[in-house]
C-alpha cells in the first residue's frame, strides 16, 4: 500500500493515566488505511476508549508520533487539535455526549455552527436538506424536533452517528455504539453506517468488546495484538 | 447566532437556578434603587420643608437656630422682634408679602403658633403646595385655633373641641396652663408631610390675649387676672412676634432686602435665605446618606456573591455540556464568551426586573409612605445616578461571569467528555 493511502500512522505512541506506573496504551507501530472499515476489539479496561481519544486529539500522546492526514498530532496545541478534530473527524462517544436540552436536529447541526472547517466541507448545499436526507437514511427523520433527553438509547445513538457523519468527515471514530442494541439491530445499523461511510469516503474505526459483528468490517484486529503494555 | 440560542436554551433548561439568580440580583437592585429614591425623597422633603419664602427674619442669633425654631419646631428664640419693627420693615416696597410668627406656647407637646390669615395664603412647601384645611375654617375669632393633621390624629380632635394652651412648650410637671382661657378647634389642616402637621395655629391676638395679664413672665395673681370675656380681637394690640417670613417681589430684591434687614438700626435682626440654610443643614447630615448608600452597595455585592455561587455550582453540572461543545469545534474563547454572555443576560434580566419592581413598589407604597413617614417620592423615571447604578450592576454581574468562565476554560476536555450520564 502506498503511503498516500495511509490515513493514520502511529509509532511508539504511549499514554499513561495520572500517577499510574504502567502505560494504558503503548503502540509500537500501527497504521490505518484510507477508506477501510476497521474493527478493534478487546475486553473492558484494555484501553480502547483511550486509544480512540488519542486518535481524536482529546488526549495527547505522551510519547511517540501520531500522524493523521499528514499532521503531527503530538506536536499540536489543544486548540489546534480541537479545530482539526471538528473539521476532519466525527466521534460517536461511548455515552453519545449529546446535549440533552437541544433537539436532535440542533445537536446534529452543532459542528456546522461551531467549526468553520466542517461547514466548508459541506459545500454550498442546503444543510437542512443534507440533514433530512442523512437522518432519513438513519431512520430518525421523524424525531428531529424532539429533545434528545426524551429519546430512546437507540435513537440517541443514531443522532450521535448523524452528528458525526454530517459534513463527510475523513475519519469516523465509534466507541461501542452498538452495545445497547440486540444482534439483529446491530447488523442493520452497521450496514447502514457502512453504506453512508462508503458514500462519503469516510474511514471508520470502530471499537468494541463484542466480536460477533467483526465479520461486517474490512479488517478486524485485537487491541492486545498491537498494544504492547507489559 | 448559535451562542444566543445555546445560552437561552441552556438557561431555560436550568430555569429554577436561573430564576433564583435573577431574583437575587433583582432584589439587590430594588433595594439599591429604593434606598436612593428614599434618600432623594428625604432630601427633597427636607430642603422643601418651606418653599417660595425668600427670607426668614428673627432676632439676631445663628441662621441654624432661626430655621430650626421657625420651620422645624425645634428649640426656642432667645429674643423677640418688636411689632413696630415688623410693621416698619413690612412697608419696604421690595416686599410682596409677610407671615408673622409668634412662638413660645405649647399644647400637649405640640407647638402653638400665633400668626394671621396670610399664613394660609402664602406659606408654601414642596414647590407650590399650600396649606389646606381638611375640615372647618381658619381662625376667625379670638379663641379659634386650627390644628395640624398630626395633632388632630394623635389627640383625636374634632371640630369644636375645647383645648387648653400651656405656657412654654414642655410637657410634664411644673408647667403652667392657660386654663382660664380655653380655645376652640375651628379647623383641621390636611397633612403636609412637614413639621407644620405638628402645630396648633391661632391668631396673633389670641396669643396676645393669653399673656395680657402676665407680668415679666409670671402668671397673674387671681386679683389682676383679666377674664376671658373682657377681651376682644379688635381692640387687642400685638406687642411682639418671634419671627416673620418674607416673600420679595424679585430675586434681586431678596439680596438687597436681606442686607437691609441685617443692618436694621432699631433692633438687631437676622434675615436668612431658607433654601441656602436648608441645603447647608442637609449637607451636614450627608453621612447618613453615605451610610445608606454603603449598605445598599453591600447588598449588591451579596447579590453578586449569590450569583457567583450559582454560576459556579451549575458550571460543575455543565462540564459535560462545555466539553461536548468543544469536541465539535467550539474554541475555548467561544466558551468563555458563552458563559460571560449568560451571566450578562442573567444580570440584565435581574436589573430590569429590579428596576420594574422598584417602580411598582414606589407606586404601591406611595400613599402609605406619605401619610406614615411624610416621605414624598417625587419624579417618575430614574435619575442619572440611578441609571449609573444599574449600569454598574450590569457590568459587575457580567464580570462575575468571567470567574467561572476562566475555570471552565482550564478544565480538560477528557474530564468533561467522560462525565457519566
Ligand atoms: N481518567 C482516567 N484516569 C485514570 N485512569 C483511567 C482514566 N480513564 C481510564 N482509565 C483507566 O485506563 C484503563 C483503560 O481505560 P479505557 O476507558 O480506555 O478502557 P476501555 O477499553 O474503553 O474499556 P470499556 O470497554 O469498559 O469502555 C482502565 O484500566 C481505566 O481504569
Ligand atoms: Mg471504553
Amino acid at each position: 500500500m502506498s503511503s498516500s493511502n495511509i490515513l493514520v500512522e502511529m509509532r511508539d505512541v504511549q499514554y499513561t493515566y495520572g500517577a499510574n506506573q504502567k502505560p494504558t496504551v503503548h503502540i509500537p507501530e500501527f497504521s490505518i488505511v484510507r477508506g477501510e472499515e476497521l474493527f478493534l476489539y478487546g475486553p473492558s479496561g484494555t484501553g480502547k476508549t483511550t486509544l480512540l481519544e488519542m486518535l481524536a486529539g482529546v488526549l495527547k500522546p505522551q510519547q511517540g508520533t501520531l500522524k493523521i492526514l499528514g499532521c503531527e498530532f503530538s506536536q499540536m496545541s489543544a486548540a489546534a487539535r480541537d479545530a482539526f478534530r471538528a473539521e476532519h473527524m466525527g466521534y460517536v462517544f461511548q455515552n453519545f455526549n449529546l446535549i440533552p436540552y437541544l433537539t436532535a436536529q440542533e445537536n446534529i447541526e452543532l459542528p456546522l455552527h461551531l467549526s468553520a472547517g466542517r461547514r466548508a466541507r459541506l459545500g454550498s448545499v442546503d444543510s437542512e436538506m443534507v440533514i433530512r436526507a442523512l437522518c432519513g437514511t438513519l431512520g430518525i427523520g421523524d424525531i428531529l424536533g424532539k429533545k434528545v433527553g426524551e429519546l430512546s438509547v437507540g435513537q440517541q445513538q443514531r443522532v450521535a452517528v448523524a452528528r458525526a457523519l454530517l459534513g463527510k468527515p475523513d475519519l469516523l471514530l465509534a466507541d461501542e455504539p452498538t452495545s445497547a442494541l440486540d444482534t439483529d439491530h446491530r447488523e442493520k445499523f452497521l450496514k447502514l453506517l457502512f453504506e453512508l461511510s462508503d458514500l462519503y469516503g469516510t474511514t471508520v474505526v470502530f471499537v468494541s468488546h463484542d466480536r460477533s459483528i467483526e465479520k461486517l468490517f474490512t479488517r478486524s484486529i485485537s487491541l492486545e495484538s498491537i498494544n504492547k503494555v507489559v | 447566532m448559535v451562542f444566543l440560542k445555546l445560552a437561552i436554551k441552556s438557561l431555560k433548561n436550568r430555569v429554577f437556578t436561573t430564576g433564583l439568580t435573577v431574583l437575587s440580583i433583582a432584589l439587590s437592585v430594588t433595594l439599591l434603587l429604593s434606598v436612593e429614591r428614599a434618600k432623594r425623597a428625604a432630601e427633597e422633603g427636607f430642603t422643601q420643608t418651606i418653599s417660595k419664602t425668600d427670607l426668614i427674619v428673627g432676632a439676631r442669633s445663628g441662621p441654624l437656630q432661626l430655621i430650626l425654631y421657625t420651620v422645624f419646631n425645634m428649640g426656642n428664640a432667645t429674643h423677640n422682634v418688636s411689632y413696630e419693627s415688623y410693621e416698619d420693615i413690612k412697608k419696604n416696597p421690595a416686599i410682596e408679602w409677610t407671615i408673622p410668627y409668634s412662638l413660645g406656647d405649647g399644647h400637649r407637646g405640640f407647638r402653638v403658633v400665633g400668626t394671621n390669615e396670610d399664613f394660609f395664603k402664602y406659606y408654601h412647601y414642596r414647590g407650590s403646595q399650600k396649606i389646606a384645611l381638611a375640615e372647618g375654617d381658619v381662625f376667625k375669632g379670638l379663641w379659634d385655633v386650627v390644628v395640624g393633621a398630626d395633632v388632630a390624629r394623635k389627640l383625636n380632635y374634632k371640630l369644636g373641641e375645647r383645648i387648653i394652651v400651656t405656657h412654654g412648650v414642655t410637657k410634664g410637671e411644673g408647667v403652667q396652663n392657660h386654663d382660664d382661657k380655653p380655645f376652640v378647634v375651628s379647623g383641621i389642616m390636611k397633612p403636609t408631610g412637614t413639621p407644620l402637621d405638628r402645630g396648633v395655629y391661632m391668631s396673633l391676638q389670641g396669643m396676645e390675649a393669653l399673656h395680657i395679664d402676665w407680668q415679666s413672665g409670671a402668671a397673674p395673681t387671681p386679683e389682676n387676672a383679666v377674664p376671658r370675656e373682657q377681651l376682644n380681637k379688635d381692640t387687642l394690640k400685638v406687642h411682639t412676634i418671634t419671627a416673620f417670613f418674607v416673600g420679595s417681589k424679585t430675586r434681586i430684591d431678596t439680596l438687597r432686602l436681606q442686607r437691609e434687614i441685617n443692618n436694621y438700626k432699631e433692633e438687631p435682626l437676622l434675615a436668612i435665605i431658607p433654601g441656602v440654610t436648608l441645603s447647608e443643614l442637609w449637607n451636614g447630615l450627608s453621612y447618613v446618606e453615605g451610610v445608606l448608600r454603603m449598605i445598599s452597595w453591600m447588598v449588591v455585592v451579596v447579590g453578586f456573591m449569590a450569583m457567583l455561587i450559582a454560576l459556579t455550582t451549575t458550571l460543575n453540572e455543565r462540564r459535560r455540556e462545555m466539553a461536548i461543545l468543544r469536541s465539535v469545534g467550539a474554541t475555548s474563547s467561544q466558551l468563555v464568551g458563552l458563559l460571560v454572555f449568560e451571566s450578562a443576560l442573567l444580570t440584565l434580566l435581574g436589573v430590569i426586573s429590579g428596576a420594574v419592581l422598584s417602580l411598582v413598589l414606589v407606586a404601591a407604597l406611595k400613599p402609605w409612605l406619605e401619610t406614615e413617614f411624610g416621605l414624598y417620592l417625587t419624579g417618575s423615571g430614574f435619575t442619572a445616578r440611578e441609571w449609573v447604578y444599574m449600569l454598574v450592576t450590569l457590568v459587575g454581574g457580567t464580570l462575575i461571569g468571567l470567574v467561572p468562565a476562566m475555570r471552565a476554560q482550564r478544565l480538560a476536555l477528557k474530564d468533561g467528555l467522560s462525565v457519566r450520564l
